[in-house]
């Protein structure tokens, strides 16, 4: 390192005004800086980009794939999975992993079943489950950041916890056929041009508002990310550390409960074998979505995303009818590998750069 | 009388303001078994650079962590602005205008500059942070500073001198009237020293009252007006800085007791051969940011002495020889053969052994006997499918055992029940056990009693009589004078020379320390 290029006040570096008419790549770039998320900003773009150019190849390979509602049935078909991301974007950006979530919305939906097959009023039984998923994140978050545990152990014990809740509740599948939630199973949000949503994905876009808004306007939210860059840093400049790393917990434990009530209007069932394996499918959609698993850097739109293009890749499967669903798995195994590859030659230019 | 043995000055130091805005009194912490703060005080005017100066485990960090309210103190008091104040936690040292920068950047590199500054007190707008006004803000900040840093910018993507700028700014950003820089130069270059200096230039110039540890002289004296020189936890003086020649302020750090408790004693040095090809050569030697490029060569038979201040890289260098830390310049020969040191892996196949000056954390397994750890590096370098038979592995221990005068001489006892000085011989031992051909020895005296430290000093002499290489590292001169055949003295990550022991006085290699130049 030589001491000219590190001088300074000299340093010809960009005027804090930007000047009248700035090439585009020079535009670009200040655009990105000024997103203040910087590197995140391109991983989501890249993963924008793997979505359109999927959903293209799928549009002129098959007939019918190109229709605006087949890109809104992703959204409809995965509204469920949305949310546990968002939940999931939350934590991992702390740098912590929640692995409680898929079973939290069975537990979600083996709830809502059986409170409402007790006779219980279907707004009650939404308070009562959210209130649960919240409650079980509340304790993870204690026990992660009191007794300073790893939050995938904790978060393991907390899946093997509602897991068995579920079945100590109901082994067997429930019907759900109260008269509010198959209403909001069965109508849409008509949209132009003959297309619809369901109230589920409706919700779904407005809980990934929110948590944008959360993580980018609030001081929650940014100490959220000062924790995933350091944590001893943001004990040191005096954040609230314990409070936000429980918080996060809490808002993941409330996104799975949440996303279990969707599950359970999507599927009109309460059963303590579903979501298997789902909280692996949102780790997965929130690492696609450029979110870094040690925390600190991503963006929940990126998880959004993410989910999309899981759900791109099933559909495309599902379209050519002629491979196996196993086809899926392979898939998205290959891309995440193919995307932590990709974040970690990005992470490590930008830290050559510095 | 040397100013080191001088108590404070009678007639007190004139101070910029008769009023001091920090004033700690007869401070003392004890630690268990250990005081390590006797009775110290300080005082920071406002507008005024102090340098903090000692040795390692001086108390230096202790005093600052007493001030900042990380350690409770048992005794003294402490006034901030006239008014009695024991702070509880950082926080509240914070929020009554001391601010830390400390000698790593305690900010979040994934945050844009914006952030790392105005983070957790951000200018909100109806519940929401304003970033227009966060910005603003953060731009007022570093232009008081006159710091030409996009705010926006991701803090990561700055040299770590730029952060360290940035941790600044936060500092000041909450009104700071106590600033205390904590090692700050510690990673930075010449050129990132200066802008830092000009920016705590114009701090002072503001009123703010600025403490400063560095192991750094020639910055010191560069920046400070006045100075608190501390040795094994007490006060040794309050010095102007231009009152204090440099010489003087190392004596001062230094101490000088050893040399009363032990006469100099000069072993005849031992020959080289000419012609001889030396056991280990390294020629330009170095670790960018680290150590400059440095040579040393030790011949076989030889102790070689590396002598510094703390930071003076002796520490960097020892790492370098062992493959702990990669280099990035130079080449190493052993016995005239080019060898590229990796790893300690790789020094060690090359019979290099290495006793790391961090004894508890790289060297002890306390929960493991002695016979264990002494086995330990002999049985690695056999590979684990080969075990030391128990016999053999028994009659090694206990001759090492008593050779070394371990104590208690039980192979049974776990190490760390071992006090200091019997847990590094325990880890000497261990290096022996591999029959090394070179033993690179970092502060292997220090903190352990003085019986003890003799013992080792004997062992070294012995060593080295019987045919083995050895580097000595130590921040005691008497001692490496005493035990070494030639003695390289590091400054500011540079040698500065290479001397030959037997003609070499204490005083000169304290005035190269000090000063870089041979005695004038």
């Amino acid at each position: 390192m030589t001491v000219s290029d590190t001088r300074l006040p000299e340093a010809p570096g960009s005027p804090p005004d930007p000047p009248a008419s700035p090439g585009w790549q020079e535009a670009a770039r200040r655009w990105l800086r000024s997103t203040s998320t910087g590197s995140s900003t391109v991983s989501v773009l890249m993963t924008a980009v793997l979505l359109v150019v999927l959903f293209g190849a799928g549009s002129i390979r098959y007939e019918n794939f190109g229709y605006p509602q087949v890109a809104l049935n992703l959204l409809v078909d995965n509204a469920y999975l949305i949310v546990l991301a968002v939940g999931m974007t939350f934590v991992i950006l702390t740098g912590g992993i929640d692995l409680s979530s898929g079973a939290v919305v069975a537990l979600g939906t083996v709830m809502a079943a059986s409170l409402l097959q007790a006779g219980w009023p279907a707004p009650l039984v939404i308070v009562a489950v959210l209130a649960t998923g919240s409650l079980l994140g509340w304790l993870m978050g204690l026990a992660i950041h009191g007794l300073q545990l790893q939050p995938f152990i904790v978060t393991l014990a907390g899946m093997f916890l509602a897991r068995g809740i579920c079945f100590a509740i109901s082994g067997p599948s429930i019907p759900i056929q109260d008269d509010l939630f198959t209403a909001v199973a069965i109508n849409v949000v008509e949209l132009p041009g003959g297309t619809f949503l369901s109230y589920g994905a409706v919700l779904a876009l407005v809980v990934v508002a929110v948590a944008a808004y959360v993580l980018h306007r609030t001081r929650f939210g940014r100490t959220v990310y000062a924790i995933g860059g350091s944590e001893s840093s943001a004990a040191l400049m005096g954040l609230a550390v314990g409070r936000t790393k429980v918080g996060v917990y809490v808002i993941s434990g409330f996104c799975s409960a949440l996303g279990g009530l969707l599950f359970s209007v999507y599927i009109l069932s309460g059963w303590s074998l579903h979501g298997i394996g789902l909280e692996l499918d949102a780790i997965a959609a929130v690492v696609i979505g450029g979110t870094l698993l040690v925390g600190g850097r991503g963006l929940v739109v990126g998880s959004l995303l993410g989910v999309l293009v899981l759900g791109t890749i099933k559909a495309l499967i599902d379209f050519d009818g002629g491979l196996n669903s196993w086809w899926t798995k392979i898939t998205i195994g290959v891309l995440l590998l193919v995307f932590v590859v990709l974040q970690r030659l990005t992470a490590r230019r930008a830290g050559s750069a510095s | 009388m040397s100013p080191a043995a001088a108590e404070v000055p009678a007639a007190p130091v004139p101070s910029p303001l008769p009023e001091p805005v920090v004033a700690m009194t007869g401070i003392t912490i004890q630690f268990p078994g250990v005081k390590a703060l006797d009775d110290v005080s300080l005082r920071l005017f406002p507008g005024e650079v102090h340098a903090l100066m000692g040795e390692n485990g001086a108390g230096k960090s202790t005093l600052i962590k007493a001030l900042t309210g990380v350690y409770p103190y048992d005794a003294g008091t402490v006034t901030l602005g006239g008014v009695e104040q024991r702070f509880a936690t950082p926080a509240d040292a914070q929020a009554a205008g001391i601010s830390t920068v400390y000698q790593e950047v305690n900010l979040c590199p994934n945050l844009t500059v914006t952030e790392n500054i105005v983070l957790g007190r951000e200018p909100r707008r109806r519940g929401s942070i304003d970033k227009r006004a966060s910005r603003e803000r953060a731009r007022r900040v570093l232009r008081e500073l006159h710091l030409d840093i996009d705010p926006r910018s991701v803090l990561g993507s700055h040299p770590i001198a730029v952060q360290q700028l940035v941790a600044i700014a936060r500092a000041v950003d909450t009104d700071a009237r106590v600033l205390v820089l904590d090692e700050p130069t510690s990673s930075l270059d010449a050129g990132e020293v200066a802008e830092l200096f000009r920016v705590v230039r114009s701090l002072r110039e503001r009123g703010v009252a600025i403490l400063f540890v560095s192991h750094f002289l020639e910055q010191v004296y560069e920046i400070s007006d006045r100075m608190t020189v501390l040795r094994n936890g007490r006060l040794v003086g309050e010095h102007r800085t231009a009152d204090l020649p440099r010489t003087d302020l190392v004596r001062a750090m230094i101490g000088r007791e050893l040399a009363t408790l032990e006469d100099l004693e000069h072993a005849a040095p031992r020959p080289v051969e000419d012609g001889a090809v030396p056991r280990l050569a390294a020629s330009g030697l170095g670790r960018r940011g680290a150590i400059e490029p440095a040579d040393v060569r030790v011949h076989a038979g030889r102790v070689v002495g590396l002598a510094g201040l703390l930071g003076s890289g002796r520490t960097e260098l020892t790492r370098l020889l062992f493959g702990a830390d990669r280099a990035s310049t130079g080449r190493v020969e052993v016995d005239g053969r080019p060898v590229r040191l990796r790893s300690p892996r790789g020094a060690i196949a090359q019979g290099i052994a290495f006793l790391s000056e961090d004894r508890k954390g790289e060297g002890v397994v306390g929960d493991l006997t002695v016979r264990d750890n002494l086995l330990l590096a002999l049985q690695a370098r056999r590979g684990w499918l080969r075990p030391i038979p128990r016999r053999a592995g028994d009659e090694m221990v206990a001759r090492y055992i008593r050779a070394l005068d371990v104590r208690p001489a039980d192979p049974e006892a776990l190490l760390r029940n071992l006090s200091g000085g019997n847990q590094q011989k325990v880890l000497l031992a261990r290096w022996l056990l591999t029959e090394p051909r070179l033993l690179l020895l970092d502060e292997p005296t220090r903190g352990i009693d003085i019986g003890a430290k003799a013992q080792i000093q004997e062992l070294v002499a012995q060593l080295a009589a019987e045919g083995m290489s050895v580097v000595f590292v130590s921040a005691e001169l008497e001692e490496v004078l005493r035990i070494c055949d030639s003695v390289v003295v590091l400054r500011d990550r540079q040698v500065v020379a290479d001397l030959d022991a037997s003609d070499t006085s204490l005083d000169g290699v304290v005035d190269l320390i000090a000063r870089g130049n041979a005695r004038d």
